[in-house]
């Protein structure tokens, strides 16, 4: 049961040939199980999860089964669930409990779906490797001595080891596309407003965007199509038509252009994951597609323009964390800028710290022009590059990540080392385009590899279209870590 | 380059309490992430309009009318200090 299909899954549940509950009970059991190897989740709280279960029973026995009805999803724990601790991985919120939904969790809710738990994450969704959790580093099921990715590391983790059948993630960097191409999993970040951000925790406002992990395209499309949707609360959130996704699915890539950009096959990609996105890119030639060279020339600033950007925004974000309204307080301060200061050197991890403290420069009096400025102008010249670019295609393909997942600790102690891997997956951000990453080979020491495919602004249902006549080809998404069979 | 100094007063802005014995660490990432981020610096921009939004949207306006119950007594359950209504921070006027 714990490798079917959302659609199968809907299938046997719509027939009763099994249960809500019984299918909560089968994937809280591996969550259980396997939670001691993996630290996927920071909240599990079984009664709450079994209690939504029976309700979508009888939403079932009333023959009202929508396609996510009692289907168990595992949201990242930085999307507000009104009654369920929400920490978004830091000592600051560790007791925090939700008092509303975010608009994520009420459209799944609203489809019956079935909140199974609250995934780890870096905190804040700050890292790449999620090491910098308050509740511990995740392990990736793959070889569980290297990191799973980050910042939605939980969430990948819990896909490939088939502890969920559905998940939720945001990427501000990469923070869906690299865990999915480091865990062999499949995750989509849609258009920037695509997904409302309302209740969902913010690190960087004009880069954020939830979206969903899961272990095919034909399941994202499932899942983005109850994600989607225009929410007034968010005021960057785009009222304009979702496209039906999983009806979109058997559109196909014949007859489509795809980019390879050049900037994207280059030293800087190892040897071991070029090789599988290489042999990707021809079975989709093989499927109908055809290839184009493009060029993203101003690839090179996206690290650091991303590192003026992310921090600005972060900084002023992070400001409501002072220990007034929620969240940890310092137990002996002298005078209220003391309460703040303890409050936030104790609340914060390390990452944090040095992010807000970076954005808190680069925003300072004096140097707000050379830097966030800059940041901005050159901002727009990523996201003309992309433009030009999908003049000459309908989608562009490439790697997610540089390289396989490494070993645990590795890159902990240099920032800017674990900053210059996410360089191709953080430039989709800073246009606000979406991108995905879906498994296609494994490179050194038997990893998964990601293959990333950008789609234009609004385009998902093209995206999903082909990474879907990919997987009808191929079954690396099929594949699951030993041991957790 | 940032001096200590300069790490220090960022810090207070930020409203960070750094430890002394966090404080040279915290000075070498910081400009190590500032070298990172000087790549930017030589790139001729003149005539570039910032972007802030993905699609140059403007904000949506809505009408000026009460849209959420008063949850108050909810949202103040999570605070570290509450008062009749109020949240407690220590003196700040003599």
């Amino acid at each position: 049961m714990h490798r079917a299909s959302l659609r199968e899954l809907h299938r046997e549940l719509a027939a009763k040939r099994i249960s809500a509950v019984e299918l909560a009970r089968t994937f809280l059991a591996r969550v259980e199980r396997f939670q001691p190897r993996l630290n996927a989740f920071i909240t599990i709280d079984a009664e709450a999860t079994l209690a939504q279960a029976r309700a979508a029973d009888e939403r079932i026995a009333h023959g009202d089964a929508r396609p996510l009805t009692g289907i168990p999803v595992a949201h990242k724990d930085l999307f507000c669930a009104k009654g369920w601790r929400t920490t978004c991985g830091s000592k600051m919120l560790a007791n925090w409990i939700a008092p509303y939904d975010s608009h994520v969790v009420e459209r799944f809710a609203a489809e019956g779906a079935v909140l199974l738990g609250k995934t780890n994450m870096d905190e804040f969704a700050m890292g790449s490797s999620n090491e910098t959790s308050h509740f511990g580093p995740v392990r990736n099921p793959w070889n569980v001595d290297t990191v799973p990715g980050g910042s939605s590391g939980g969430s990948a983790s819990a896909i490939a080891a088939r502890l969920a059948p559905a998940a939720t993630g945001t990427d501000t960097g990469g923070s869906i596309r690299q865990p999915a191409s480091f865990t062999g999993t499949c995750g989509l970040r849609p258009t920037y407003g695509r997904v409302s951000r309302y209740g969902m925790v913010a690190f960087a406002s004009s880069l954020d965007q939830g979206g969903p992990l899961a272990k095919s395209a034909e399941d994202l499309a499932i899942l983005l199509d109850a994600m989607a949707g225009f929410d007034p609360r968010d005021s960057t959130c785009m009222d304009r038509p979702k496209a039906d996704y999983a009806g979109a699915l058997a559109g196909g890539v014949k007859g489509l252009t795809i980019g390879l950009p050049r900037e994207y096959f280059t030293k800087d990609l190892a040897e071991d994951v070029a090789a599988p996105i290489l042999a990707a890119i021809e079975a989709l030639k093989r499927l109908g597609a055809k290839t184009v060279e493009v060029s993203l020339p101003n690839q090179h600033l996206c690290v650091p323009v991303y590192y003026v950007i992310a921090p600005a925004e972060a900084s002023s974000n992070l400001a409501r964390y002072d220990g007034v309204r929620y969240g940890h307080r310092a137990a002996e301060y002298a005078d209220l800028n003391d309460m703040y200061s303890k409050t936030r050197a104790q609340g914060f991890g390390a990452e944090v710290k040095r992010r807000i403290m970076i954005g808190t420069y680069v925003l300072s009096h004096g140097y707000y022009d050379a830097y966030y400025l800059q940041a901005q102008r050159i901002r727009r010249l990523i996201a003309r590059d992309f433009t030009e670019a999908f003049a000459k295609c309908d989608l562009i393909a490439g790697p997610a990540a540089p390289s396989v997942a490494y070993a645990l600790g590795a890159k902990k102690d240099d920032p800017v080392q674990m900053y210059l891997d996410d360089l191709y997956t953080i430039p989709i951000n800073l246009a606000g385009l979406p991108g995905m990453s879906i498994p296609c080979g494994f490179g050194a020491g038997g990893l998964p590899v990601g293959l990333q495919i950008v789609g234009n602004y609004w385009d998902e249902a093209r995206m999903l279209a082909a990474a879907h006549a990919y997987q009808q080809a191929t079954d690396w998404h099929t594949l699951v870590p030993p041991g957790f069979d | 380059m940032l001096s200590r100094d300069q790490v220090l007063r960022i810090a207070r802005l930020a409203r960070i309490e750094v430890a002394d014995s966090e404080a040279a660490a915290l000075e070498r990432e910081l400009n190590g992430i500032l070298d990172l981020i000087g790549r930017m610096s030589a790139v001729d921009t003149q005539g570039v309009e910032p972007m802030s939004h993905p699609e140059d949207a403007a904000q949506r306006l809505r009408e000026d009318r009460v849209s959420v119950e008063d949850q108050r007594e909810a949202f103040q359950a999570a605070a570290p200090q509450v008062e009749d209504g109020l949240y407690l921070v220590p003196k700040v006027i003599e």
